[in-house]
């Protein structure tokens, strides 16, 4: 038995078998070189074996999906001679071997579609090299990673959004990084989804297939535990289901503090799929979609049509309970090859989200017309992130108006979905008295705040030791915009990481926060901390929530 | 030799999908097969060579064949090109 330490990010215990995420590179350098003759033989042995595993893939998948236009792709690549053809010439010259050769022409075919000026060729080339690398693999001798069938617990150095966002949460026991921080967009999708993950777990490598009993509640993890500490972990994972099953008692219950205060707890989601774990978790409204996971993982801008189907799905299912679409948070940490945006130094600083909407006005359009034709569906409100500056809004809102009018003309069904922005950067938190005065609400993005608050790069694991969640300058800012908010008497709500924080939920109350969004996950127990809040309710609130 | 021409209506263009199936029919065939634009004309039995053509939509996609099924061949890849692209 092996064991150690790691960071929390989402609670629960799991025990199941490891499936190991390697970024793996191929050390082909290190085989031999057998004849000329013998190394045809092996390359064509392993594009046949590469055939054939893709072959299976594409059984296993959805025959409509994404997945398998792409499968199907590099199916064809296995036999196409271009990408063969120099590899063998390159093994007739002799001094090469097969797993070599074919990396080299891969590499070769990839660098000319990257040259092409067309962003969806571009992007072939990763499927060519991941195809090269696949035979590479088979001649080598070395397993490709494929998708987890059964209950496991992935293991990794660290996940990127889209390799989470692939996993079916079905068979998702638990998450455990070796690196990896609690803020990184990994972290916050297995949160979303409810998987205990633990991350910065020194765990040893090449662990596929041994039983790792997570506890996510400890913060402790064990490789191959013994009898002893097996039903230790089994007893403890029973005391969490039922610790889940008391929270799960609090469905239906409104979340009132005892001062009287009263609180709305929403949940934050991504996909459309979200809204069913959110409201098995009985949310009280979606407090923040995040719209750019429509963006990404693809390789066009969403339509109209696809964004409102989307918005629209969410409405619907919230059943006249509050959908806030947070519009386009595209950039920084979060890439979409096809927006074709410059690389950037400073990329927190950069060209991201509302910015890029108000640049690229046209695109902004769309989705703005796709909400308000949602809002003819539900109670849905539009909120702008990264706002720092009173012009932005009104940009935004002359956009609004445009749309609206369009949609009239053009004897569309669609409604006026209510305005509010992201207090995400200092600068609209300090001008928040007077940008109050142009919007419906406001919702705090902690997350980001933070970062720009205190110079803070939350996705370097090598600061954690100066970050500090609860910041006295953090809190001040928020204070200060939940008193600003009231005065305008809009309604103000958290929709960062910090809105699940237990520990803020009784200062919170105390501030006046009307709403806080939350990962489905942590809906209950927020609700549970807020009914047996012991704060004093100082009434600070100007307005009723009014969705 | 036969030779037709076709605009691209596919908003996304000769995308992997349609570009694999047309080389695959293509290949079906004996007749040699040149095709491209005004400017490049490749191998039409290659699909990474008709990929990296990168043709969109409202471009016009020239296709030559030459041998003896060559009439077939032809209008095999008119009727492909009129259902997907």
């Amino acid at each position: 038995m092996e064991q150690g330490k790691a960071k929390i990010t989402c609670g629960g215990i799991a025990i199941a078998p490891v499936f190991e995420i390697k970024n793996q590179h191929l050390e082909v350098a290190q085989l031999p070189i057998l004849s000329v003759e013998e190394e045809l033989a092996r390359l064509n042995q392993g594009a046949q074996q590469a055939l054939e595993q893709i072959s299976a893939l594409i059984d296993k998948q959805d025959p409509n999906s994404q997945a398998v236009e792409i499968l199907e792709f590099h199916l064809m690549l296995c036999q196409e001679d271009e990408l063969l053809d120099p590899a063998r010439e390159l093994i007739a010259k002799g001094g090469i071997n097969a797993a070599a050769a074919i990396l080299q022409a891969g590499a070769q075919q990839a660098a000319e579609f990257k040259a092409l000026d067309d962003p969806y060729m571009q992007e072939r080339s990763a499927d060519i090299l991941d195809v090269a690398e696949r035979i590479g693999a088979c001649i080598a001798g070395v397993k490709v990673q494929s998708k987890p069938t059964s209950r496991v617990v992935i293991v990794a150095d660290d996940l990127t959004p889209s390799q989470t966002a692939a996993f079916e949460r079905e068979y998702i026991a638990a998450i455990v990084l070796r690196g990896g921080t609690a803020n990184s967009h990994a972290a916050i999708l297995a949160r979303n989804m409810g998987i205990p993950s633990l991350i910065r777990a020194q765990l040893p490598h090449d662990i596929d297939g041994q039983i790792l009993a997570v506890d996510a509640i400890a913060g402790n993890f064990y490789l191959n535990p013994d009898a002893t500490t097996l039903s230790k972990m089994q007893q403890a994972k029973e005391d969490w289901d039922k610790a889940q099953l008391r929270l799960l008692a609090l469905r239906g219950k409104p979340s009132h503090a005892p001062c009287g205060h009263k609180m709305l707890v929403c949940a934050n989601i991504g996909t459309p799929d979200e809204i069913e774990f959110a409201l098995e978790n009985d949310c009280e409204g979606v407090g923040l979609m995040r719209s750019e996971f429509l963006f990404i993982g693809r390789e066009t801008y969403p339509t109209e049509e696809e964004q409102y189907q989307a918005y629209a799905r969410v409405a619907t299912a919230l059943n006249g309970r509050p959908l806030v679409i947070r519009t386009l948070d595209i950039g920084a940490d979060k890439k979409c090859p096809y927006f074709n945006l410059p690389e950037e130094e400073n990329p927190a600083l950069g060209l991201r989200a509302l910015r890029i909407c108000l640049l690229r006005p046209e695109l902004f359009k769309v989705q703005i017309r796709a909400i308000c034709r949602a809002a003819a569906r539900g109670k849905v409100l539009m909120m702008l992130p990264m706002v720092t500056s009173l012009q932005e809004i009104k940009q935004s809102k002359a956009l609004l108006e445009t749309c609206l009018q369009e949609l009239a003309q053009e004897g569309k069904e669609y409604a006026r979905p209510q305005l509010g922005i992201m207090i995400e950067t200092p600068a609209a938190a300090i001008l928040s008295a007077q940008l109050a005065t142009e919007v419906d609400f406001f919702s705090i993005g902690t997350n980001d705040l933070m970062q720009y608050t205190c110079a803070l790069d939350r996705q370097n694991a090598g600061l954690s030791a100066f970050y500090d969640p609860h910041h006295p300058a953090l809190l001040e800012l928020i204070k200060l915009t939940a008193h600003h908010a009231h005065q305008a008497g809009i309604w103000i709500g958290i929709c960062g990481e910090l809105g699940s924080d237990l520990s803020l939920i009784d200062t919170f109350i105390e501030y006046g926060i009307d709403e806080l969004s939350v990962s489905p996950s942590r809906i209950l127990a927020v609700r549970e901390k807020i009914l047996h809040s012991t704060a004093a309710c100082l009434n600070r609130r100007g307005a009723e929530v009014n969705f | 030799m036969q030779e037709i021409v076709y605009k691209i209506t596919d908003p996304r263009g000769i995308h992997a999908r349609p570009a694999g199936q047309l080389v695959k029919l293509i290949k079906e065939y004996g007749s040699a097969c040149q095709l491209g634009s005004a400017e490049k004309m490749v191998d039409g039995k290659h699909l990474l060579s008709v990929m990296k053509l990168s043709l969109q939509q409202g471009d016009n996609l020239i296709l030559q064949f030459d041998g003896a099924d060559e009439k077939e061949a032809a209008a095999a890849a008119m009727q492909f090109l009129q259902e997907n692209l």
